[in-house]
């Protein structure tokens, strides 16, 4: 299969798709990079073509077919159900899923290659959870939430599509927790507070992506060819104490072993939101093997335990560091500006020509 | 036990490295509660209060996986800790040995923060396999499980069923040997007269024995065992890798096998009561 050129990424506007766009940028194979949402871009970008839409399945078609995509990553999946109702994170896991699985589909879809950015909330938490989730297994109960319903409904619409596209390479990548300075996610709320609430009476293992590893593996999805389901996760699992350990916080058991989807209420007036996956991943914890994924090559640099520290060390100077830098906004006739005007003159035309 | 899917590829070569910082495992065991118990309570238990005597420990493999099957007894089973200090103390090569569990523990508030610290893996397949296969590492399974520790002290040293012989499947699948192992004691150091069901189902436990100290001693008089003997013996390694490929598939060599465990651990129990000349020394 040729190499990825031409590529559209979905949820610019989210963390994950506004870096992969970042990276993919400083690659000159790549002739395109077109990147869709309904919201704005949250980062700086220089040559990606940013256009509003969201999920609508015969605009993204027009797009696909017009920009001759042969990579798709949809990278858009809510995975973290405070930051979505529950009909909007269905909306966007499953109907969006299904709309762009439709954009890309049928006999003259140029579109080659299809990476889904998926979840380890696929797997759920049990109690009879084995230790380590291979890509193999299902989880040993249906799903508690409706967030887990949509991302197994999610996943269960690409794997048809794998199934009836045959000539399309489809990736899953089943990532869990991430974590970085950069990224905002509950559970690094959870872990920014002073004092860590969990569960009475419970040691949860937890494993962390670092979210340049998140930014890579994506990467090395779009570059090479990984047909199939892979979960995305560092080496090394840490129990909760040893995070917080690391974090030079203390653990505050506050949440009580029995109600405590009644306790957390008052939390959530407090502003700490608690979403019903976080408290059953601070009861049972998850942990994933993630060997298919390294034996495919991709770049894991950093270990759950690095993952932390890198935290960590954010969190030491977040404090001293902050209102540094100002936020990113985006302002569409600067960057239609930038990236249409002949007056602009790019990083990679200036190193081609002969110093003056 | 549940169908395991067989792995496409061996992928032992993609462990996890291990990190030498930490002193917590992958597994959630913990260096630093293990080894507080081991220098205190396993210690004071193995040598003074048990006076463990150990024979065969060089059936114990000195590398490479092994499934360690041994009978079962006592509300809070001192078997497995001392069988897992014996190890420690007496084999060559100390080797650590993780204990499969109840799942049950895993949702239990206190047990769930204690038991993985202390080498409690949820007996689940899939973590079996892992353990034995990919990391080749020494499992501790009691095949009569709940079984054994609910059973009364008028049935003691009566070995119950063995399961469905998936401590076999999982040794097989695993290409790893069985090492059976029969110990004499427990069943005295704790002696259960009666199991009160209603009471079980009322605070959710596993069971609610009656033994010399429990109830009436509250929750610490799960501690008050008795100073029996024990006698703890590892039996000749059964290599797994004997029936050809794939046995595991066989259900009915595997049941055959799960048998012939049983009735070896039986027979050297007997073998041993009759030796023996005191409960106490």
């Amino acid at each position: 299969m040729p190499p990825a050129r031409r590529v559209l990424v979905t949820g610019l506007s989210s963390f994950w798709g506004g870096k992969l766009a970042q990276t993919l940028e400083r690659d000159p194979s790549i002739e395109t990079i077109i990147g869709v949402s309904p919201d704005d871009p949250t980062c700086e970008l220089e040559r990606t073509e940013f256009v509003r839409v969201g999920t609508q399945h015969a605009l993204l078609r027009r797009i696909v077919h017009a920009a001759e995509i042969d990579t798709v990553v949809d990278s858009r999946l809510i995975v973290d159900s405070t930051t979505a109702s529950a009909r909007a994170a269905h909306e966007a896991n499953v109907i969006g899923t299904m709309n762009i699985l439709a954009a890309c589909s049928g006999p003259d879809s140029p579109v080659r290659k299809f990476v889904f950015k998926s979840s380890a909330h696929y797997y759920g938490c049990e109690q009879d959870d084995p230790a380590y989730f291979t890509e193999r297994m299902q989880r040993p109960h249906p799903p508690r939430t409706r967030l887990e319903r949509g991302i197994i409904d999610a996943e269960k619409a690409v794997l048809d599509f794998a199934a009836r596209a045959g000539a399309v390479t489809v990736t899953t990548l089943r990532f869990v927790n991430g974590l970085g300075p950069d990224l905002r996610t509950g559970h690094t709320r959870l872990l920014s507070l002073p004092l860590v609430p969990s569960i009475l009476g419970f040691d949860p293992r937890y494993q962390f992506i670092h979210e340049d590893d998140i930014v890579g593996v994506l990467e090395h999805a779009v570059r090479e060819d990984l047909p199939g389901i892979y979960n995305a996760a560092a080496d090394g699992v840490l129990v909760l104490s040893e995070i917080t350990g690391l974090l030079g916080k203390t653990p505050a058991p506050v949440l009580p072993p029995w109600g405590t989807g009644l306790a957390a209420a008052p939390l959530r007036r407090l502003g700490l939101d608690l979403s019903p996956e976080m408290l059953r991943q601070l009861r049972f914890g998850r942990a994933v093997d993630n060997r298919k994924l390294k034996a495919a090559g991709a770049p894991l640099r950093h270990t759950t335990r690095e993952a932390v520290q890198a935290f960590a060390e954010h969190l030491r100077i977040a404090a001293i560091r902050s209102g540094e830098a100002e936020p990113y906004h985006y302002e569409r006739e600067v960057e239609q500006f930038l990236r249409y005007s002949p007056s602009v003159r790019r990083a990679v035309e200036r190193a081609a020509e002969p110093p003056r | 036990m549940k169908q395991l899917p067989a792995p496409s590829q061996d992928l032992r070569d993609y462990l996890p490295a291990i990190e030498l910082d930490r002193q917590v495992s992958d597994w959630g065991r913990s260096e630093r509660v293990e080894g507080a118990l081991d220098k205190t309570l396993y210690d004071f238990l193995y040598h003074y209060w048990f006076r463990c005597d150990v024979e065969g420990i060089e059936n114990v493999p000195a590398d490479g996986g092994a499934l360690l099957v041994s009978n079962h007894s006592g509300a809070l089973p001192p078997d497995a800790t001392m069988i897992l200090k014996a190890v420690k103390e007496e084999h060559p090569r100390p080797r650590r040995v993780h204990l499969t569990v109840e799942h049950f523990f895993k949702g239990n508030p206190l047990f769930s923060m204690l038991v993985p610290k202390i080498g409690g893996v949820p007996a689940h397949p899939a973590n079996v396999q892992r353990l034995l296969y990919d990391e080749g590492q020494l499992v501790l399974v009691f095949p009569e499980g709940r079984k054994g520790t609910e059973k009364l002290f008028k049935d003691r040293y009566k070995l119950r069923r063995f399961g469905r012989g998936g401590f076999v499947e999982a040794a097989m699948r695993a290409q790893v040997p069985i090492v059976p192992i029969a110990v004499v004691g427990a069943e005295e150091a704790m002696p259960v007269f009666a199991q009160l069901g209603a009471l079980q189902r009322l605070t959710g436990l596993l069971y609610f024995p009656v033994t010399p100290t429990f109830p009436h001693f509250g929750l610490l008089g799960f501690l008050g065992y008795l100073p029996a003997k024990f006698r703890i013996r590892f039996l000749e390694p059964i290599p797994t890798d004997q029936w050809g490929p794939e046995p595991h598939n066989d259900r009915g060599l595997v049941q055959r096998v799960s048998d012939e465990i049983r009735s070896r651990i039986q027979d050297e129990l007997y073998d041993m009561l009759a030796k023996r000349q005191s409960v106490w020394y």
